[in-house]
């Protein structure tokens, strides 16, 4: 009767090394370790840093555990708090030879010190959240109105363009919030200004009006259009927010898109919310100038001579210097897209398609004009430096403000490029709403107040248990255990973020889990009492309360659900791993607790008792070992 | 080991009268204190500014008072929290004051009424990692304020998360009603409701009566305690329906009556239980958890009292009878049948 199919074993024994597995990885602590990053937005890090690292750490005679690179930085773990400081020197030394101009981000980290073995498996800790840590977090506000103002204007300038390229005449264009108004003096004028329009640009819808003796006509974004300008700007943003923030040299940040519109930036270990909030809200300029090829300028390049008057040196992505006139033709301001794609003679050769307003458009066209066969050269300024991002031949006149840059570069030399031109100015401002530190000490004392109050809360349970329901307790207690191990390792599994409420909440569950066994266990004692059998005491209390136990996690559950459905902060991280937690306490209370007791008992024919405690019967109550068909209470007098 | 030695079924039904006022007058109490108290919200959904200070010494409340009046914020908040060192500043939201600076600007305030000033100090924590954080210094090198913490909500943001926890709670109110119609019957959906709402009001009373600090965690407690209450009534349900099933002799309120008795050791031990959890984080889990464990603990006693006693009593009332839960025999007789009834 109490036995389970040895399948049954295996999916709890599997389980429970899983479970082992899994968890293991948050108790090995973290090792010092050092992250070299980024520091400029055009240099990107590759796997080829990896033995130059290496090769510094042996030149000065340092031992680390592994160097390897991971995601966009290089990593490398030491012993000691003392090697992980020389190494930082050792390596800063030797890759950023100007201190005042550091290509690369050199800062100290913090990383697990579990073995390789578990890391290969996928076997990693949870993230320590904010509240445990220490850190900065911050809730940007995207001002949307402004991103589609925006677009509204640079329409209106094409628009005006446009009509007056193909000699139709107006009387009148502006722009009215996020419409753009146009009024004609005769209908004719208006169709054919419509079917122009149309053609050229798809997204605005026009809608028509008679005005007085004028006609007008004003054109609305599609919903579509206007939908696409919005994602676009966050997206922008946070690439933008990105590169800042990996310019603090931050060990694993958050930059999150929340809602429709909003930015959630978290920055674990920084305090100083000051130097975040400027570092964050400064933008990249972006310019477009010039290239000097004069001899005096050749002359220059080749160390012979001084910078000419009039112009300024710069550096190219590759490192060679280049001379540029002062004068500024165009700023980013003017670019309101860079997208990679292929050249469009048919060539597929990877190519940057930029787009410029109305206003840049004219420039570049009377520019492109007069300087053909001559190169241009578009930089990007950073902290006041600027570097040379692309530094094409004018080929021919280009108008219509659309250009293409294509020669001398990948596909993902081109999608850097677009993304370092679309870096050069925010989409649309950010604003903080939300803020948040935790200093350091705080979130230390709040991982050990969680944890003990979890250790202690489990502890006091335990106790009485084991006193109150004998071995059936040590069971019950056992199969908390294992909820409370498998509870750990999803969460590890899914790299959830370890927060203060998420401690609290697995207290809770723990506390409620109880319930299930507590169920089981004194339905046993009421069949006891009734006069069962022992095993099939054992099999009618799990059998009976199975139902009510179903029925009370999935009320538990429902409220559950509507907290991660519709909380967000504190509640979230909550109701996260309070329903992760009802599910897990399913499967250990019922499963695994049975699973021990079948271990046990199941074996033994004729079972004359279980170890549950005490079981007290009423006065008159029958014996036990009699089966009765139908209990009726009343009897028990 | 056996705690409840209940010889017969506990006539409780007969009290049925006296539990429900009981439970009415409460309810009415805790609806008055938050009508004429109101719940003090947290800066999480109304908005503003909070800065946890520690100083060196025990605080002199009155001095810090003092230095942030002279920023004119208006109705400013200034206690203990935790220790008597640490010190709670609480600031409304102001239309014309940028909110992103109020923090820096009350702590530089703080700062000159001890006699220091605030600079960017850069330094490396025990675990290697490296840091800067505005310190407060004296000329003489001691730092007689820290700042452990500042959250600055935006009055929007607030807005939003009281509008998120109405919706979470009717999302609940109505997943459960929705459950339990279909597993039991619908008599027992709005009696656990009822009774288990009346446990939420009287925790919120409760916050009012005594204006503890209602923030999201708090709020997140109560959600949680729903749920759990609701686990209460679905026990006693379960076993009410049971024994219209086995004890076909008895009428409803013996039913439910020995459906209570029965299982009252365990709602009591369950109880203790999670209540032995919840205690624990009182005890240690420090100021954060300290009113989410609070809102537990009383969640978890009155649960007992409203799940157990209310819910049962509004279900008689209600008028729960045994067909609601049980099938009737179906095959007393097919009535196509020419031979039906025929006796030899």
């Amino acid at each position: 009767m109490n036995r389970y199919p040895w399948w049954k074993y295996t999916i709890l024994a599997f389980a429970l090394v899983v479970g082992l597995l899994y968890t293991l990885p948050n108790l090995y602590g973290e090792a010092p370790a050092v992250q070299i990053s980024s520091g400029k937005a055009t240099l990107k890090i590759d796997a080829g840093l990896v033995p130059r690292i290496e090769q510094v750490l042996t030149a000065a005679t340092l031992k680390a555990d592994f160097v390897q690179f991971e995601g966009n930085s290089v990593k490398a773990r030491f012993n000691t708090t003392d090697e992980q400081i020389k190494a930082k020197d050792a390596i800063a030394r030797a890759l950023n030879p100007d201190a005042a101009n550091p290509s690369y981000i050199v800062a100290l980290n913090l990383l697990s010190r579990s073995p390789h073995w578990l890391t290969a498996l996928h076997a990693l800790p949870m993230y320590l959240g904010l509240d445990l840590r220490g850190g900065v977090h911050f809730l940007m506000q995207v001002d949307m109105k402004a991103a589609l103002t925006k677009k509204a204007e640079a329409s209106t300038g094409d628009i005006r363009t446009l009509l007056r390229d193909k000699n139709i005449r107006h009387a009148g264009i502006s722009r009215d919030g996020n419409l753009v108004v146009l009024r004609f003096r005769d209908q004719p004028t208006m169709a054919q200004a419509v079917k122009l329009l149309n053609e050229q640009l798809p997204d605005l819808v026009w809608t028509d009006a008679p005005d007085g003796a004028e006609f007008r006509l004003t054109g609305a974004l599609k919903p579509a259009a206007a939908k696409a300008v919005q994602d676009g700007a966050i997206k922008q943003n946070i690439t933008t927010l990105h590169n800042r923030v990996n310019e603090l040299g931050v060990a694993e940040p958050v930059i999150q898109q929340q809602g429709a519109d909003r930015v959630v930036v978290q920055l674990p270990g920084v305090q100083d919310t000051a130097k975040a909030k400027d570092i964050i809200g400064r933008t990249a300029t972006l310019e477009v100038r010039l290239v000097n090829a004069s001899t005096e300028a050749l002359a220059a390049l080749s160390g012979g001579g001084p910078v000419p008057f009039g112009s300024e040196k710069y550096l190219e992505r590759d490192g060679a210097p280049i001379i540029v006139f002062r004068q500024v033709i165009l700023t980013g301001e003017n670019l309101t897209d860079a997208q990679p794609g292929f050249a469009g003679d048919g060539q597929n050769e990877p190519a940057v398609h930029l787009t410029l307003d109305a206003k840049g458009a004219r420039i570049f066209r009377d520019v492109t004009r007069e300087n053909i066969n001559k190169r241009m050269a578009i930089l990007l300024f950073e902290k006041g430096k600027g570097e040379v991002v692309t530094a094409p031949v004018i080929r021919s006149e280009i108008g219509g403000g659309r250009v293409q840059i294509s020669g001398r570069m990948t596909t993902s030399e081109a999608a850097d490029t677009s993304l370092l031109l679309r870096a050069g100015s925010l989409a649309a401002p950010m604003e903080i709403i939300e803020e948040r530190t935790i200093g350091p000490t705080l979130g230390a004392e709040n991982i050990a107040k969680g944890f003990a109050s979890v250790g202690y809360g489990f502890a006091a349970i335990a106790v009485f248990m084991c006193s109150y329901y004998l071995l059936f307790g040590v069971f019950s207690t056992l199969a908390l255990a294992f909820n409370l191990l498998l509870l750990i390792s999803v969460l590890s599994m899914l790299q959830a973020t370890l927060t203060l409420p998420g401690i609290a909440a697995i207290a809770l569950t723990l506390g409620m889990a109880i319930d299930s066994n507590v169920l089981i266990n004194e339905r046993v004692r009421e069949e006891l009492r009734g006069g069962a059998t022992p095993q099939a005491a054992i099999n009618t209390g799990y059998e009976r309360a199975f139902a009510t136990i179903l029925d009370s996690n999935i009320t538990t559950l429902i409220a559950g659900l509507a907290l991660l459905a519709f909380g967000s902060g504190f509640v979230r991280g909550f109701a996260v791993v309070h329903c992760l937690g009802i599910m897990t306490s399913m499967f250990s209370s019922v499963m695994f607790s049975r699973g021990l007791v079948n271990l046990w008992y199941g074996s033994q024919k004729r079972l004359k008792s279980v170890s549950i405690g005490q079981v007290w019967r009423p006065a008159g109550s029958p014996p036990p070992g009699v089966e009765l068909a139908t209990g009726d209470p009343a009897a028990k007098t | 080991m056996e705690f409840f030695r209940i010889q017969r079924d506990i006539p409780f039904m007969r009290h049925a009268l006296v539990f429900n006022i009981i439970s009415f007058v409460t309810f009415a109490l805790a609806v008055f204190f938050l009508v004429s108290r109101g719940l003090h919200l947290s800066i999480e959904f109304t908005g503003g500014t909070v800065l946890e200070v520690e100083y060196t010494q025990a605080a002199n409340l009155e001095k810090t008072r003092a230095a942030v009046d002279t920023l004119g914020f208006g109705e400013v908040q200034v206690q203990n929290f935790g220790t008597s060192r640490d010190v709670l500043v609480r600031l409304p939201v102001r239309a014309n004051v940028k909110q992103s600076e109020v923090a820096g600007l009350v702590f530089n305030t703080l700062c000159a009424a001890e006699g220091g000033a605030v600079s960017s100090k850069a330094y490396t924590t025990p675990a290697g990692e490296q840091a800067t954080r505005p310190t407060c210094a004296t000329p003489a090198g001691v730092e007689p304020v820290k700042l452990s913490r500042t959250e600055f909500v935006g009055p929007a943001v607030g807005d939003e998360l009281a509008s998120d926890g109405a919706k979470a709670l009717a999302f609940v109110i109505i997943g459960i009603m929705a459950y339990l119609a279909v597993r039991f019957e619908w008599k027992f959906s709005v009696a656990a409701i009822i009774a288990n709402l009346h446990d939420v009001i009287i925790i919120l009373g409760f916050f009012a009566y005594f204006q503890w600090e209602f923030s999201l965690a708090v709020l997140a407690a109560v959600l949680a305690v729903l749920g759990y209450s609701v686990n209460e009534s679905v026990v006693i349900f379960d076993r009410i329906r049971e024994g219209f099933r086995k004890f076909r002799k008895l009428d409803t309120p013996q039913v439910i009556d020995h459906a209570i008795t029965s299982t009252m050791s365990r709602t009591i031990i369950t109880h203790g239980s999670t209540q032995m959890m919840v205690l624990s984080m009182l005890l240690f889990g420090g100021p954060t958890l300290h009113y989410f464990a609070v809102a537990l603990t009383i969640g978890i006693l009155f649960g007992i009292y409203s799940s157990v006693f209310v819910a049962a009593a509004i279900a008689m009332w209600l008028g729960v009878k045994r067909e609601d839960l049980v099938k009737a025999n179906s095959k007393e007789g097919d009535p196509n049948d020419p031979n039906a009834g025929a006796v030899v």
